[in-house]
């Protein structure tokens, strides 16, 4: 040890050790861990060991968890289930604020653990991760005891199954397992192989507050476990970690009924507009990128600086960089710590080194990396061009890319640039610029001056690729519930659709009809299908028409058309409600006509099934600029605003049943949020909406937002299904229609929302679940004060 | 832990001086600064880094090494300066700095009223202690400009190596930057070979933005030092505004190529602050900013408070002040 004279003359930090021995006595003690299952510590099975990364050191063995494992532990979850649901919510608070209470009192232990598990610092488990982790559970006591009040008529989804990461381990074990007990729910939680240790720990502070047994299971195990609880007899799945998983999950779960939220990927901005504060904006990257070792779904690995503060910004981020202390986790002054696993350093240097190959420049800080353990120096790379691996695909280590923009409408597209929507960061002063980006990229959550900031109260999930459903908050809470069920009214299987010409019977004397031609409505004009056929529809007393036999390229087409009409989406709620009363005023004009039109069909209730979508047009009127956001309750000056945001284009394929009210029943409300949306219309009497067109025509519909493509319903909502360039799909059909749009839209992990057919005429056909299904919640995060 | 090469140390202190340039405004009219970026990085300083055992102790004795012990009171009287002076001399029981293995230690300074610079001249005669004197109408400065620049003569003239002046606070909130060039500049011309401390008054100063532009004034109107308060505003020394100054002094730098000193002063109290204000110069201007001709920690309690914990350090036993020395 040096002399006080000697550090005098170096002004170093020194080592600052946090101790380590209570954790290494309790690793000690227990050497292998099997799993939790229903209260108790099952004995440990084969399985494998998990290590310190910043040594090598291996800290216990864990069990690898089999299906049969997997198995008992649902059994267990499905035992618990009916006491644990019908607690009331006083109850379920008490044992939430239990595990806070002792989650607090053991909060060193557990930072201690989880830094020797991960590898991620002892200033940011203590800091940052334990301190969320006992906010989100008394914050969830909070919804506990409110959930009859909050959540009127909703009840629990059931045994949860969640699968959990390595980045936050204990973090994202809470996110999980917080809002499920909540709202009733029991669950088994698969941590990740890497860092299992305090999910463990976890199980016995389960044990220790005398948790009713099987309320919560952890088991242990790589991927094949994970699996294994995807296929279990689950009610969910609640996933966080990669894309690539989260798509096999998708598939897997296709058709289940199994409810499925997906944290995933990303890529995401961090924007610096030219009068930003660049000091701060530098230390945002220290807190994006280089926190964790950049190992956060969230982190803002994307850097787009304005071209006229580029140099002064990279002179200070390089300056920056040089500051940082990499070195053992446990020592109190490090910034970086090691990388969670050598699988990962291996990715890491090999992405690294590809993006370098392709032309990128490495800005790296001259850190000497300790002799053993997996660590990677925090650095930046430039000269990145949107093109290069590195500007695309995420890297998952302390690295951000630097680029540079133009003007305000280059920054947001290149923002957009990517197959990802978790998080966005806004740099500037100018409070309107801001809010003008956070509106308008497409993330769902944006922090202005600030990033990665999280609180229980607020919700955190992404867009597009980063997967769906929300985590904390009230938007959080909702993901654990189930909305009472419609009940479900059975369909009549349709055929084939033919399109040979049908004879009829030869026209007796009198003035011969004109022939009506219904075609695709798309882009706000009637076109022919690309096919050329049509179809015969057939009605109570024979053929009434011919309706367009659409295929793939018409579904292209409407697409295409409804990305056009993207006004639609910036339109305020007022002007989209003008024109839903203005529909439905023009069909209460032609209220005679359309249920002649039903009636022709065969359909009962025909003037009651156009009075109650003249209605339904005023409900999504009404809602229209009604249906809107929350001010989380977060951290001292900060607003944080929850806004309800319309996907973009949607697919809606409709029922059989009820072809006029189905149709707007699922049309309306989707637009009244501004989505625009290619509809599949009824398949067997889809000229119910095809007479739509002139009423849309009259009543300022502008064109692209509804866009209607006829055919065969299953055909058309695969091509939609698989279709990139939809946000979401919503379907109304048969148990194998469902099953293969939810497994086709796992390509760009669209969000769907498949149902049985209902009866259209009563409450099950519209209300707040509707807008709910057709929005995404962002989060923006506004820091004030001066 | 590595770290890259820590920045080389300055060898003579006290020698350099700062020119000054013309009043550039453009240096500071676009400043921005977020406020909940700094507190937040303000906030962390201390979270992210810290010194433990023998660093701990060396970076205390630094801390030492850089205060201006000081006295402001109004009923200070030449034996209380005398007994001030003493402690800057010996700032350490000798027990202690035995343990610590150091044969000399002085504070960096100490700061007295005008009229009291002839005692401690007197108290620190025989050491290379220099005698710091507020000036120009502390702590409000609301004198006519000639009496200020008299008052710093007369403290020149008893003795003191540096002045501590403060500036007139409404030149910032109007935004009237030529007099407050022209205030400062007519100041250190005053001072002549004297060491010039500016002191901002960031308590009455609001913004960062007003901190950032009042410091950047300072330093162009010839500051050698930019300091934060005079220990008698509502608020005195805080991290977020010292660390909008260092970003000041880090820009002038860069601009200029010129080292200014810094000085928090007022409310700084216990060993954790100076260790606290240690960090922040390392992380944001380096290794320079914390030897006493870049970096003084204007403060009168919190050396007791050093002592003890030195104490603490030698002897694993915690300290009473009842058997350190006074200041």
């Amino acid at each position: 040890m040096p002399s006080v004279s000697e550090i005098l003359e170096t002004m170093d930090y020194g080592p600052a050790p946090e101790a380590s021995g209570e954790v290494e006595k309790w690793l000690k003690a227990r050497g292998a861990f099997g799993h939790y299952i229903g209260g108790a510590f099952a004995k440990p099975g084969k399985g494998f060991t998990t290590t310190n990364p910043a040594t090598g050191e291996v800290l216990a063995k864990v069990t690898q968890g089999t299906s049969a494992d997997v198995a008992a532990a649902v059994k267990a979850a499905r035992a618990a289930l009916p006491g644990w649901s019908k607690l009331a919510g006083h109850e379920r608070a008490k044992w939430l604020y239990a595990i806070a209470r002792h989650i607090q009192k053991r909060e060193r232990f557990l930072a201690v653990l989880e830094t020797l598990d991960n590898g991620k610092t002892i200033r940011e488990t203590r800091d940052i991760d334990v301190p969320l982790v006992a906010r989100h559970f008394y914050h969830h006591a909070g919804w506990a005891e409110m959930l009859a009040d909050e959540f009127p008529g909703a009840a629990p989804v059931g045994v949860c199954g969640q699968i959990i990461p390595w980045n936050f381990p204990l973090l994202m074990l809470a996110w999980k397992i917080a809002p499920a007990l909540a709202a009733g729910n029991t669950v088994v939680l698969k941590p990740a192989e890497y860092t299992p240790l305090t999910a463990l720990a976890f199980a016995e502070i389960c044990a220790e507050i005398d948790l009713p047994k099987g309320v919560v299971n952890i088991v242990t195990g790589d991927g094949e476990t994970g699996a294994a609880l995807v296929a279990a007899d689950v009610d969910k799945i609640a996933f966080t970690g990669s894309t690539e998983v989260g798509r096999a999950i998708r598939k897997a779960t296709a058709g289940t009924g199994k409810k499925l939220t997906l944290e995933l990927g990303g890529k995401s901005p961090f924007i610096v507009f030219a009068d930003a504060d660049l000091d701060a904006a530098v230390e945002g990257v220290v807190d994006a990128i280089w926190f964790n070792q950049g190992q956060v779904c969230c982190a803002g690995s994307r850097i787009l600086v304005a071209e006229t503060v580029e140099k002064t910004f990279v002179a200070r981020l390089t300056a920056r960089l040089a500051k940082l202390r990499l070195g053992s986790p446990l020592d109190k002054s490090a910034d970086i710590g090691a990388i969670v696993h050598p699988v990962q350093l291996a990715r890491i240097t090999d992405l690294v080194a590809k993006g370098q190959a392709q032309g990128a420049v490495l800005h790296q800080a001259a850190c000497d990396l300790p002799a053993k353990g997996s660590f990677f120096a925090p650095a930046f790379l430039t000269n990145v061009q949107p093109a290069n691996i590195l500007s695309e695909v995420e890297i998952f280590g302390p690295v951000a890319t630097l680029a540079t923009f133009r003007t305000l409408d280059e920054a947001v597209e290149l923002a957009n640039n990517t197959r990802y929507g978790l998080a966005a960061s806004i740099w500037s002063e100018n409070i309107s610029l801001a809010l003008d980006i956070a509106a308008r990229v497409k993330a769902g959550v944006v922090w202005v001056n600030a990033t990665n900031i999280f609180d229980a109260g607020a919700g955190f999930g992404g867009y597009r690729e980063s997967g769906f459903g929300r985590e904390g908050g009230r938007e959080g809470m909702r993901e654990y519930l189930r909305a009472p069920t419609p009940r479900a009214k059975p369909e009549a299987e349709t055929g084939r659709l033919d399109a040979a010409p049908v004879p009829g019977t030869p026209a007796k004397d009198g003035p011969a009809p004109i022939d009506r031609t219904a075609k695709m409505y798309i882009g706000g004009a009637q076109k022919r299908p690309d096919s050329g056929y049509s179809y015969s529809v057939h009605g109570k007393a024979g053929p009434l028409g011919l309706a367009g036999l659409g295929n793939r390229k018409d579904i292209r087409n409407a697409v295409e058309a409804a990305h056009k009409a993207s006004g639609w989406g910036k339109a305020t709620g007022h002007n989209r409600a003008q024109v839903l009363y203005y529909l439905a005023e023009n069909l209460s004009a032609r209220e005679a006509e359309f249920a002649a039109r039903l009636k022709s069909a065969g359909i009962a209730k025909a003037a009651e099934e156009v009075a109650t979508a003249i209605r339904r047009a005023f409900y999504y009127a009404a809602q229209a600029d009604k249906f809107d956001g929350a001010v989380h309750s977060t951290k001292s000056a900060h607003v944080t605003l929850a806004m309800p945001e319309p996907f973009g284009v949607m697919g809606v394929a409709c029922p059989n049943d009820a072809p006029l009210l189905g149709f707007l029943s699922l049309v309306l409300p989707a637009i009244a949020m501004g989505n625009r949306v290619v509809a599949i219309p009824a398949e067997t009497m889809p000229l119910a909406a095809t007479d739509l067109y002139q009423v849309f025509d009259t009543s300022d519909l502008p064109g692209g937002v509804v866009n209607i493509v006829t055919g065969g319903r299953d055909e058309l909502a695969k091509t939609l299904a698989q279709h990139d360039d939809v946000a979401a799909m919503w379907y109304c059909g048969s148990a194998s229609g469902t099953s293969m749009v939810e497994a086709e839209s796992a390509g760009n992990l669209k969000v769907t929302w498949t149902m049985a057919n209902c009866d259209w005429h009563g409450a099950d056909g519209q209300g707040r679940e509707f807008l709910l299904r057709a929005t995404q919640v962002k989060n923006i995060w506004v820091p004030y004060g001066e | 832990m590595t770290n890259p090469g820590t920045d080389a140390v300055h060898a003579h202190p006290n020698t350099m001086r700062n020119p000054g340039v013309p009043l550039q405004t453009d240096w500071f009219d676009q400043i921005v600064v977020n406020t909940q970026a700094a507190e937040r990085r303000a906030a962390t300083l201390t979270t992210r880094r810290t010194v433990k055992k023998e660093w701990q102790a060396a970076w205390l004795v630094n801390a030492i090494r850089c205060i201006d012990l000081t006295t402001l009171a109004g009923d200070d009287t030449p034996d209380r300066v005398a007994r001030l002076c003493a402690k800057a001399r010996r700032p350490l029981a000798d027990r202690i700095m035995e343990g610590l293995g150091l044969d000399r230690l002085t504070t960096g300074a100490v700061c007295v009223y005008p009229t009291m610079v002839a005692a401690a001249v007197k108290g620190v005669a025989g050491t290379d202690i220099p005698v710091a004197s507020v000036a120009t109408g502390f702590p409000a400065g609301l004198m006519p400009l000639p009496l200020r620049l008299a008052e710093i003569s007369y403290a020149v003239g008893e003795g003191a190596a540096e002045i501590d002046i403060v500036i007139t606070r409404a030149h910032v909130l109007n935004g009237d930057w030529t007099a407050l060039y022209d205030e400062v500049a007519a100041m250190r011309e005053a001072c002549g070979a004297a060491h010039m401390k500016a002191i901002l008054a960031t308590g009455d100063l609001k913004t960062l933005r007003n901190v950032y532009k009042a410091s950047m004034v300072a330093m162009q109107a010839g500051a050698d030092f930019i300091k934060t308060s005079t220990g008698k505003e509502g608020v005195n020394a805080t991290l977020p505004v010292s660390l909008i100054m260092a970003r000041a002094l880090r820009d002038y730098g860069v601009l200029t190529g010129q080292k200014i000193g810094f000085k928090p002063a007022g409310g700084m109290k216990t060993a954790k602050d100076a260790i606290a204000w240690q960090i922040l110069m390392k992380e944001e201007l380096g290794n320079d900013w914390l030897r006493p001709d870049l970096f003084r920690l204007g403060a009168s309690s919190m050396l007791g408070d050093i002592e003890r914990q030195l104490e603490h350090h030698v002897t694993g036993r915690y300290a009473a002040s009842s058997r350190h020395a006074l200041a």
